[in-house]
């Protein structure tokens, strides 16, 4: 699949916000940190920009914008429905929650609660417009969700980690913790890697029609790149794909968890820069790697 | 009703006939103008319905070449319209026709990405998303006489091997090829229950023969070109 880059930015910048503004809510419910209601504003506030800067990505792969706000009528069977319903839905319940805190209205407790569901339910939500494609194999996978869901808890964690240190915090019990919750996503990620190998049901024998035989493309029948060349050929070395699938481990996992075993503010916003650029790189892979069943049709032998 | 084509692999000799009549009548139908970016330079790029390919079928020396013209199957259980977030994509309850409403179309590919047969394609021009709509706006043409009443694909093809109809009636001409020859679904392993169904090739005995002077004439003619 064609990586946009749009997307790229929206899954990794709102999927690291959706997480910091779990990881605050957690704290309102468990008080792992003693935090003051002005830090908890900044570090809500800090959330939301990373969410809003991730939406407004998002809508510039549509080519016909216009048309977005039509995107609410379909919840009952559109993922990505679902996902804008909620992400909108997000926003009166944050801002219900910094009122509380500013005012002391009360009722914290559930608006924190209703924040950090609605951030997991986001999360999981986008995870599933992928997931529920049965045409990318790739994708069609519980895995998916489970991965969205654990990288969005490690960025927004460091996030929070980086931002409770900022403040004054000690924070060395919480980068143990992401440490941990690294490890088991870097894990995942190998166990996905390693399920991505099994081949898949759809072959050009199934594409075509014609199961007891060989099949070859002998012409696409136009001359020059289509649409669909363009959406699901996108293809590159085996090499390359190699190369960023060490970068990403390295950038999203090893480097990060090398800082995070010191302290420091600076040490912390390292770890969380260089994290944020290993998460662009593996959701270009997420996208690099998956193979549309129309390949088979441009003469894939399979996907 | 169950709208849809049987396309009869056997004898269909991949002209792309279907294709440019489909762009001709399509780009000024409901769903037009099927915009073409750069039509007459070097890269041309633009929304097309129908695409045909040719495959080599069967290792040589009995390698097979088959043309498979390839638009929307108009799925029973379609995909694309599960997952449209705006409403733009739609199935219709009277005869399983496939649209798409171009006025809700926000152009964000996930219908396409849903769909295996690259039926959907984004108009460069609109933004908005394309596909065969089984030319809803000739099918039921009272304007037209009756035996027109059918896709453009239809109408054109030069060696008539696309056909139109109900797969609902068991007595219509795409339901008894479909019985008679064996029409094959692509991919149903995916489950969407694709309506369009291809005839795979016969073996050459089991074509139907012309009058004993029609052979003759064949068999002096096929003399005369491998000469």
């Amino acid at each position: 699949m064609h990586p946009a880059f749009s997307v790229l930015i929206f899954t990794v910048t709102a999927g690291a916000g959706y997480g910091l503004l779990g990881w605050l809510s957690a704290n309102e419910l468990l008080v792992m940190f003693a935090m003051t209601a002005a830090q908890k504003i900044t570090v809500g506030i800090i959330a939301m920009v990373l969410i809003s800067i991730g939406l407004s990505a998002s809508t510039w792969h549509l080519t016909n914008p216009k048309n977005a706000w039509r995107a609410f009528s379909r919840f009952r069977t559109s993922w990505l429905s679902r996902e804008m319903v909620f992400a909108l839905a997000l926003y009166p319940i944050a801002g219900l929650y910094a009122a509380s805190l500013a005012w002391e209205w009360g009722g914290l407790t559930l608006w924190a609660s209703l924040s950090l569901i609605l951030s997991l339910v986001i999360v999981f939500v986008t995870s599933m417009i992928y997931a529920s494609l049965k045409t990318i194999r790739q994708w069609h996978t519980p895995l998916v969700p489970t991965l969205y869901l654990l990288f969005a808890a490690l960025s927004g964690g460091l996030a929070f980690a980086l931002l409770l240190a900022w403040q004054g915090h000690e924070t060395s019990s919480l980068q143990d913790f992401l440490l941990l919750l690294g490890l088991i996503t870097a894990s995942v990620k190998i166990g996905y890697f390693i399920w991505f190998r099994l081949p898949s049901s759809s072959t050009i024998q199934t594409a075509t029609g014609f199961s007891q035989h060989k099949v070859g493309l002998l012409d696409a029948g136009h001359s020059a790149p289509s649409f669909l060349n363009k959406e699901f050929m996108f293809q590159v070395e085996q090499s390359k794909l190699v190369r960023m699938r060490w970068l990403m481990f390295m950038a999203a996992f090893i480097a990060p968890g090398l800082l995070l075993t010191g302290d420091g503010v600076f040490g912390l916003l390292a770890a969380w820069l260089i994290m944020m650029a290993g998460l662009l790189v593996e959701r270009w892979l997420f996208f690099a790697e998956a193979r549309h069943v129309v390949r088979l049709l441009h003469g894939h032998q399979q996907v | 009703m169950k709208l849809g084509l049987a396309i009869d692999l056997d004898t269909c000799v991949g002209c792309h006939a279907c294709a440019t009549a489909c762009k001709q009548w399509n780009t000024s139908g409901t769903i037009g103008p099927l915009t073409d970016e750069n039509p007459y330079g070097k890269d041309p790029d633009g929304a097309w319905l129908n695409r045909i390919r040719t495959y080599e079928v069967d290792a040589s020396p009995h390698s097979k070449t088959v043309n498979m013209p390839l638009s929307c199957m108009h799925c029973e259980d379609a995909a694309c319209v599960t997952v449209c977030p705006t409403g733009a994509s739609y199935k219709r309850t009277e005869d399983g026709i496939v649209l798409i409403d171009q006025d809700r179309c926000m152009g964000c590919n996930l219908c396409a990405w849903a769909c295996p047969y690259g039926a959907r394609e984004i108009d460069p021009g609109s933004g908005t998303m394309k596909k065969c709509t089984l030319c809803v706006d000739r099918i039921y043409d009272q304007n037209l006489p009756e035996d027109e009443r059918q896709p453009a694909c239809v109408i054109t093809c030069p060696t008539k091997s696309r056909v139109f109809g109900d797969y609902d009636d068991p007595e219509s001409d795409v339901s008894k090829l479909n019985r008679e020859r064996g029409g094959k679904q692509l991919m149903p392993e995916l489950g969407y229950n694709p309506v369009n169904t291809y005839l795979p090739p016969r073996n050459p005995a089991q074509r139907p023969q012309g009058g004993r002077m029609l052979g003759k004439v064949k068999q002096i003619v096929n003399r005369i070109i491998k000469r």
